[in-house]
């Protein structure tokens, strides 16, 4: 072998580039996986599914195979009245999130939990399940775990989804994946930094927030505000039609694209959008011409759009 | 080129596959800076081509990103590599067809990858955009063939001893190769969460480090002492290079995600072994400016010269902000900011591409043996990237400051958006500039190749006279 006279380099490089990776790989990882996950961490991983990018399920990213959340303030077998309830309703077929198929990722106390009083290895895939958030400890510690309410409360899918109705169903999982795909987070971090972003944008994200999320979108260079808590700043889904359909109508000096077609074709009567039309009439209201700029389309019940206010308005 | 691809190996000229991949990086690179204007001037003026999907902000910005990394620094390192890898050999490639065929492949697999990137199928992962499918795809169709032709190469070699440049470049190919294939792991195994996201960065951070910048500098290695006939200053400073790339370039990965929930100890540790980059940058920027002792004449009237020595000095900039802007005391105010976006375009735009410009350059003239077709054309798309880059640099860097105070104090976001407005439209103007000098370059190897002049057996390219 002509390297022989380089054994020695050949050597040190090995032990060089395993330690490095030694150090920044191995050592991280288990220092991240001790930490258990918390309530924030649980109710993205619900509610966003299994993976927010391209996957099997759902390849070309239109939001398809994603859980639905469901606002409850009635149980939905017995109609008996509750304190409201986030519900993440997986309907057949649609993949659990990385915590109910691997229970490790939850992290010490919340692995334990919720496979003893959640009991999330009954749920199954095939025939759906709903899964709630519940508070318990473990070891002193006030810890936050999955509860298969299929199997603990008796909900089954269909039942949670004709309580809530269209009006509490949330689809935030499918906004992520069009959060991902449209590329919101090329300008929108969602990642309040430690430093100084407290007062603007709020309290930066902790280590257990993030166990089952994939990917977790941060963004790295904002030209936009951070969005980790939009939904508490602004809740107003007036607001957010109109910015989403052309930012200029609540904003004059934004540089966001227009998002318009994520209405589709359709709006929310059925009716076809004259995207033409609008955007002379709005022409003619920035030219000056006219007083007021047209109306935005409200939007259907199964729009894009629909998916990503739902995605947004949830960040809390 | 495609005539070749079921040739017997012997039958095929040697270099064949180093052309294929000059003239391809070539091609990436004027549509990936195309890609790049087109972005920018969306970011000046929002409503310029709207309303459509996929020519939206979010659909296009990533694969202008991935078009110039993979594209056109990749392909030019590649073209570098199948070059310069035999003839410090003193042997041929080691198969001239796994090199044409790893061409097609990566020519193919980086079009269908950013097609799909384009309509949106993204991992959600930044520079590990592309969805696994795609990854695959690189790692076995791309980077390890690449790996083994060179490796291949550097064991068949008919020299005892291996110089600095291939060092560089067996490293490079087996770093970049374990790089990638851990990096993509999570999209592979789904790993989730924190963990995920800081593979991301531990994938971007190593890209640069163990691929992008060994190998700029392994091509500048070879040029300045091939090019102006002096030895290399020092075979030991080079040996210092190389050995704290690797062992300080590797480790820094958590500086990139500073201000997120990672352990601290990560965040100190990254932050020291970041400063430490000022090690293998400063040994080599002293290295190669010692080298040009005696021949300084060459870097105004040498255009090999002058791209590698300006991509030289560039690093010392880059180096300077790189080592420090990711330390705590630095890093609150900058990041995420229009400042680290100047940083990039210094390190691929600036840096790098310069020193890969010359590599094209100069393999594409021997290879093909023909004198570039025009100097003039080549001063041109010198200074039209320099200066394009330098008011692109320039007005991010403004931009970036102005957004690190608009931070710090609390502006509402917006008037940070009004006071940035005109550097969006500096750095379209600086991008357009670029864009328009590989137009011109890709014109002027096209003419090399067809009317340049013949270069006699035995003769270098530089050392002949150009004619326009």
């Amino acid at each position: 072998m002509a390297f022989r006279e380089y054994k020695v380099g050949a050597r040190l490089f090995g032990v060089a580039l395993g330690g490095s990776m030694l150090i920044t790989l191995y050592l991280p990882t288990v220092d991240m996986t001790s930490v258990a996950v918390t309530e924030t961490g649980l109710t993205k991983q619900l509610s966003y599914g299994h993976v927010s990018g391209f996957s099997y399920e759902d390849p070309f990213l239109r939001g398809d195979g994603k859980p639905k959340t469901v606002t409850l303030n009635k149980d939905p077998s017995t109609h008996a009245d509750m304190e409201t309830v986030q519900a993440y309703v997986y309907e057949p077929g649609i993949k659990f999130p990385s915590g109910i198929i691997h229970p490790r990722t939850l992290g010490p106390g919340a692995t334990e939990l919720s496979l003893e009083k959640g009991k999330i290895e009954d749920a199954n895939m095939d025939d759906g399940a709903v899964f709630v958030i519940s508070r318990g400890t473990s070891k002193g510690e006030t810890v936050f775990y999955i509860e298969n309410a299929t199997a603990t409360r008796g909900w089954k899918y269909d039942q949670v989804l004709s309580a809530g109705g269209d009006a509490n169903t949330h689809y935030v999982g499918s906004g992520k994946i069009m959060f991902v795909r449209e590329g919101c987070w090329w300008c929108h971090t969602l990642l309040p930094e430690q430093t100084q972003d407290w007062q603007y944008f709020g309290v930066p994200p902790r280590l257990g927030d993030y166990n089952g999320e994939s990917p977790t979108a941060f963004g790295s260079d904002r030209k936009a505000p951070d969005l980790l808590h939009v939904g508490s700043r602004n809740s107003s889904k007036e607001w957010m039609m109109m910015h989403f359909f052309n930012p200029r109508l609540v904003q004059p000096h934004s540089i966001m694209p227009r998002y318009d077609y994520l209405w589709g074709d359709k709006d929310a009567d059925g009716k076809s959008i004259d995207f033409d039309g609008w955007r002379a009439a709005y022409n003619d209201y920035a030219a000056g011409d006219t007083l007021t700029p047209p109306d935005v389309p409200s939007y259907a019940s199964n729009s894009e759009i629909r998916y990503l206010m739902d995605f947004i308005l949830s960040l809390k | 080129m495609l005539k070749y691809l079921f040739k017997r190996n012997e039958d095929i000229p040697p270099g064949t596959a180093a052309v294929f991949f000059g003239f391809s990086s070539i091609m990436w690179f004027v549509i990936g800076t195309g890609l790049g204007s087109f972005n920018a001037a969306k970011l000046a003026f929002p409503d310029f081509v709207t309303g459509t999907e996929l020519f939206s902000f979010g659909h296009m910005r990533q694969v202008h990103v991935l078009a110039v990394i993979f594209g056109w620094i990749s392909m030019a390192f590649a073209m570098a590599m199948m070059y310069i890898t035999p003839a410090l050999g003193n042997t041929k490639l080691w198969s001239e067809k796994l090199g044409v065929w790893n061409c097609l492949l990566w020519n193919i697999g980086l079009s269908l990858g950013l097609t799909l990137l384009w309509f949106g199928m993204s991992s959600g992962r930044e520079y590990s955009d592309f969805p696994w499918v795609i990854d695959l795809y690189i790692a076995a169709f791309m980077a390890l063939p690449l790996a083994f032709n060179v490796w291949m190469t550097i064991i068949t070699r008919r020299t005892q001893g291996i110089y600095t440049t291939n060092w560089f470049f067996g490293a490079s190919v087996f770093m970049v190769a374990i790089v990638f294939i851990v990096g993509n792991s999570p999209e592979w195994f789904s790993l989730t969460g924190l963990s995920e996201a800081y593979m991301t960065w531990w994938f971007a951070h190593n890209v640069l480090g163990l691929w992008i910048t060994p190998v700029a500098a392994a091509i500048a290695y070879y040029t300045v002492p091939k090019v102006t006939g002096n030895p290399l200053y020092s075979h030991r400073i080079g040996h210092l290079h190389f050995w704290s790339v690797v062992v300080f370039y590797s480790t820094p990965a958590a500086h990139h995600l500073m201000s997120a929930p990672l352990p601290e100890w990560l965040k100190s540790f990254a932050s020291v072994e970041g400063v430490l980059i000022l090690v293998p940058a400063i040994a080599f920027v002293s290295n190669l400016l010692l080298t040009m002792t005696g021949k300084w004449h060459m870097f105004v009237e040498n255009v090999e010269i002058k791209f590698t020595i300006t991509g030289v000095m560039l690093a010392i900039p880059l180096n300077m902000q790189g080592g420090f802007q990711q330390t705590r005391a630095i890093n609150w105010y900058v990041h995420g900011t229009g400042w680290i976006v100047a940083h990039a375009h210094l390190a691929l735009l600036g840096f790098s591409t310069f020193l890969e410009g010359a590599a094209v350059y100069y393999g594409l003239q021997t290879l093909l043996r023909r004198k570039l077709y025009s100097l003039s054309l080549a001063n041109f798309h010198f200074w039209f990237l320099l200066i394009g880059f330098a008011i692109y640099w320039i007005s991010m860097t403004i931009a970036g400051l102005i957004q690190g105070a608009g931070k710090i104090y609390e502006v509402p976001y917006i008037d940070v958006v009004i006071a940035e407005h005109p550097y969006m439209i500096a750095r379209w103007i600086g991008g357009t500039m670029v864009f328009t000098g590989n137009l011109v370059w890709l014109y002027n190897m096209y003419m090399t190749a067809k009317a340049g002049t013949e270069i006699p057996e035995g003769r270098l390219p530089h050392e002949l006279a150009y004619e326009r």
